[in-house]
């Protein structure tokens, strides 16, 4: 089409919406002269992550998504607080409210939507705000009080994301909602049911099936009464029951509506040069509520208004992520379909919907793994017979896995190849950089993993290193040079020298590991910098209490051992008295006072449960017993259990010894594990059972215990001296390579170094339980006791007795 | 002044908890001196006593909540703040210091007003 003069369009809307199509319109034409009519006080600012302004201070800038320049350096004329009186279609022109009339080539309208507000009396009420804007979060803010209560009407995706932000607020927080589960748009009956304790968890009370009729209160709002007669008293009311297309500018200038205004597939209204888009736009009888489609609307609306060809618009598969910390949870298509496939586990929901043949949703709650892979499917309408099989490949799904077409950042619309594109023609290093040019990543921010690893795949990976001091950006190597150089044999030497761990102290712990490594257990111990498992020997329980695993050598254990297990457990009044899947005992419930005392009745070695160490070697019973057995397991389990008792490691090891290929000791899920084989043992490593699994790499297969136990040792060893702390060996593995471990332990020069170190860090550890008798302070498991002071009244109330007056 | 226990009590770079009219508080002996706070973690009730601190913060031990021992405010998350108590060593002893009513400003200047509200 053959243009005079360039192109002037008017976005109307401040949105994500409005935003997406200016950048969308001037990336395929920079010449466009775009003006942007936004009724509110700021440029155009990401709705989606509008619940992060009741999380913290921030102001409404922190949601821009462009700084204010961008729009000067684009030749976008943004006109903000300007409202737009009338709409004349036909013109087209719009009719500003200070009066000027601007006239246009073409307009779009991307006005939104509006809240809705539930018919119920008093509902105008001082006291009720709506979840909308930055100004109700700023109300939100100002009114919330501490202690305060706060109701929220709705239970959908915003309401519980709302709620959060008051309990962040300190407010005692209620959702009412109509329905008999939350979300119930995005999730089936199960899903919802284990979405429900996690948001209690989160201290938000639920009240389902409630029907709002009324505000209460004379002056301002003071709490709800329901449809039952109930009520409930609380001084600050938000409502999240829904949206309502913006459609009065639409309507008031004659285009076709009905929930939102009419578009076609190519985003055209009903009047020849405007187009809608967003959440004010009806397409095909469906208004997208969820910002998901959006990218895909702006995309086709630009090329409709710069008269370019492309593929038309044919709907959206809608698709949500509740952002709440601690919830992980995506919602893709539909959530029930003619069959269905579903993995769950006590904290884990994963189920994907099939429709006529086809994948046609997913629900995943708790592990979103391969939601990414999974909305490809939905969108492509992938056929699938083994839905089941289906759901397991998503979860293990990598980047590398995604075809080209996949969307990464489904809030800004950003699929691998454009990532890809991105990093090869701009020669970008880094995900930040990606991420800044493509602005993946920068919406809700769940999609950065998966951004990080495609770059890092693209570039070979020059990503920042893995720092043991973030705060001081020091990484373990460099670390253990100094340590070794200046001999530095505390962590406060080195918080000295270096300034390690010194602001926040939450490397503390890995910076205690490195100096006892490298000291071969000969350092300067000091309990502090050590998390409170390790200063009290014992694993800490959700409700502060700990628990108490002696040690069983290869899960053997004996009618003494469990008689006095069995005395403590009573003695101690232990709260529960579990069998681990180590084969040893766990007695829970234990008063940190008492652990010294209980270890002394128990007169047994410490299980190191609660540690970063070697914990058990568990066993099946071997060629003692078993009529299939072909090696004596117990034997070697409790010998490699002896010989690597006590020494710390960078996470923990769990081992294993099966004495057969049967493998009933699962040894080849293990850190480290061993299976008897026709004339010798397999000695496997890096296996994993936790939420992901993996089969154990062979090391090698050797013909005797003694040989198992030095290429054993020296692997662990070897794992000791270049692990990062909390680096499980099945991390390890993968980053440094096997090769370059085999060539290390099979070198028979540098495995003996490696072994001989060992045996000296060996040495100098020792069972932690001895602490019984020798504390290293003599309040190492005590507390200060109680003092009783009038005088202390007015900071922290008045004695118990009541003394004060 | 309230004294709370010897100094020799807590272990250098620990916490311990003293009980004070029944209220627990969380009391640290760090390099910088000593902090007293609410000894429960607002969060989920974690035995912050038993985190690890850094130059002037606690690490709650159940989930890594961080938060600053003076003002006691929620460092990198959203929380309530903690409760905070302005202490002191004297003569190898610790002490609650009480602020004087009758002389508000021989409060440390440091400690924010909110230490010293009222609890509920």
């Amino acid at each position: 089409m053959f243009r005079s003069r360039e192109l002037s369009l008017a976005i109307v809307g401040g949105g994500i919406a409005a935003q997406c199509l200016c950048e969308e319109v001037l990336k395929r034409d920079p010449g466009v002269n775009v003006t942007m009519v936004c009724a509110e006080e700021q440029p155009p600012y990401d709705r989606v992550r509008l619940s992060e302004l009741l999380l913290g201070d921030d102001g409404p800038e922190a949601l821009a998504l462009r700084p204010p320049e961008w729009y000067e350096d684009h030749r976008v004329e943004l006109l903000l607080g300007t409202r737009v009186d009338a709409l004349d279609a036909a013109a087209p022109a719009l009719l500003l409210a200070n009066g000027e009339e601007r006239h246009f080539d073409e307009v779009a309208l991307a006005t939104g939507s509006q809240p809705l507000l539930p018919p119920i009396e008093g509902i105008d009420k001082p006291g009720v705000a709506c979840f909308r804007d930055p100004e109700d979060c700023d109300w939100i803010r100002a009114q919330a009080r501490p202690g305060a209560r706060a109701v929220v009407i709705g239970g959908g995706l915003l309401g519980l994301e709302a709620a959060r932000g008051l309990v962040a607020r300190g407010m005692r927080t209620t959702v009412v909602h109509l329905v008999d589960r939350l979300m119930e748009r995005q999730l089936d009956r199960d899903a919802a049911a284990m979405l429900l304790p996690a948001i209690e968890e989160l201290g938000v009370e639920v009240l389902l099936e409630r029907d709002t009729v009324g505000v209460l209160g004379t002056e301002r709002a003071e709490g709800l009464r329901f449809g039952d007669g109930s009520t409930l008293a609380a001084e600050m009311v938000v409502v999240s029951v829904g949206i309502r297309p913006e459609i009065d500018l639409a309507r008031a200038a004659g285009l076709e509506w009905a929930r939102g205004i009419v578009v076609d597939d190519r985003l055209r209204t009903s009047a020849e040069n405007v187009v809608a888009l967003g959440e004010c736009a009806e397409h095909d009888g469906v208004v997208h509520g969820l910002v998901a489609p959006i990218a895909q609307q702006a995309r086709v609306a630009a090329e409709t208004l710069l008269d370019l060809p492309g593929e038309p618009y044919r709907g959206s598969v809608q698709w949500a992520k509740l952002k709440v910390a601690g919830i992980d949870l995506v919602a893709i298509g539909r959530h029930s379909g003619d069959a269905a496939a579903v993995d769950r586990s006590a904290t884990t929901y994963r189920k994907l919907v099939v429709e006529g043949g086809r994948i046609a949703g997913a629900v995943l709650l708790g592990d979103t793994r391969g939601a990414e892979d999974l909305l490809a499917a939905v969108e492509a309408g992938e056929e699938s017979a083994e839905p089941l099989a289906r759901l397991a490949a998503a979860a293990t799904a990598s980047a590398a896995d995604l075809p080209d077409s996949a969307q990464v950042c489904n809030c800004n619309g950003v699929c691998k190849g454009d990532l890809l594109a991105a990093v090869r023609e701009r020669g970008l290093a880094t995900a930040r950089e990606a991420m800044a040019v493509t602005r993946a990543g920068t919406g809700c921010g769940s999609c950065r993993g998966m951004v990080k690893e495609i770059v890092a795949a693209e570039t070979g990976g020059t990503e920042e290193p893995a720092y043991l001091c973030p705060c001081r950006r020091q990484t373990r190597e460099e670390l253990a040079a100094r340590i070794r150089e200046d001999g530095l044999r505390s962590v406060s030497e080195v918080s000295g020298a270096c300034g390690t761990g010194r602001e926040c102290g939450a490397c503390k712990p890995a910076l205690a590991y490195l100096v006892s490594e490298i000291n071969q257990n000969r350092h300067r111990e000091e309990r502090g910098a050590k998390f409170i498992n390790d200063r009290v020997h014992a694993n800490i329980q959700r409700d502060g209490s700990f628990s108490v695993v002696p040690r069983m050598y290869g899960g053997v254990t004996t009618p003494e051992e469990l008689r006095r297990i069995a005395d403590v457990a009573e003695r101690y009044e232990v709260k529960m008295v579990k069998v681990t899947g180590g084969q040893r005992i766990d007695l829970l419930g234990v008063r940190k006072a008492d652990l010294p005392q209980i270890w002394r009745d128990l007169d047994m070695p410490s299980g190191f449960a609660y540690s970063k160490a070697v914990r058990t070697v568990k066993s099946c019973v071997g060629s003692d017993f078993c009529r299939f057995g072909i090696g004596d397991s117990i034997a070697l389990a409790q010998r490699i259990e002896r010989e690597w008792e006590g020494v710390h490691t960078p996470h923990k090891v769990k081992a294993g010894v099966s004495g057969c290929p049967r493998n009933c000791a699962e040894a080849t899920v293990k850190d480290i594990g061993v299976v008897a084989v026709e004339g010798g043992w397999q000695v496997r490593v890096g296996g994993a059972a936790g939420a992901n699994v993996r089969e154990a790499d062979v090391l090698c297969t050797v013909e005797t215990a003694d040989e198992v136990l030095a290429v054993g040792t020296a692997f662990l060893q070897y794992y000791r001296e270049h692990g990062q702390f909390k680096e499980r060996i099945y991390d390890f593995l993968p980053r440094v390579g096997l090769e370059q471990v085999e060539e290390a332990i099979f070198d028979p020069e540098r495995a003996a170094a490696l072994r001989e170190r060992f045996r000296i860090a060996r040495a100098a550890a020792g069972d932690a339980w001895r602490e019984r008798d020798r504390p290293y302070h003599a309040n190492q498991f005590g507390d200060l006791g109680e003092v009783e002071d009038p005088a202390a009244a007015a900071l922290v109330g008045p004695p118990a007795d009541g003394g004060i007056e | 002044m309230t004294r709370l226990c010897d100094a020799a009590d807590v272990p250098l770079g620990e916490g311990r908890v003293v009980r004070v009219n029944g209220r627990p508080l969380a009391l640290f002996r760090l390099p910088a001196g000593w902090y007293a706070v609410q000894a429960e973690c607002p969060h989920l009730g974690g035995p912050l006593a038993d985190g690890i601190a850094g130059e002037r913060s606690v690490i709650c031990p159940l989930h890594e909540r961080r938060f600053d021992l003076l003002s006691g405010e929620p460092l990198g998350h959203e929380c309530e703040a903690l409760k905070t108590y302005p202490v002191g060593e004297r003569e190898g002893a610790v002490f609650l210091l009480t602020p004087e009513p009758s002389e508000p400003s021989s409060r440390p200047t440091e400690v924010p007003a909110h230490g010293f509200q009222e609890s509920p």
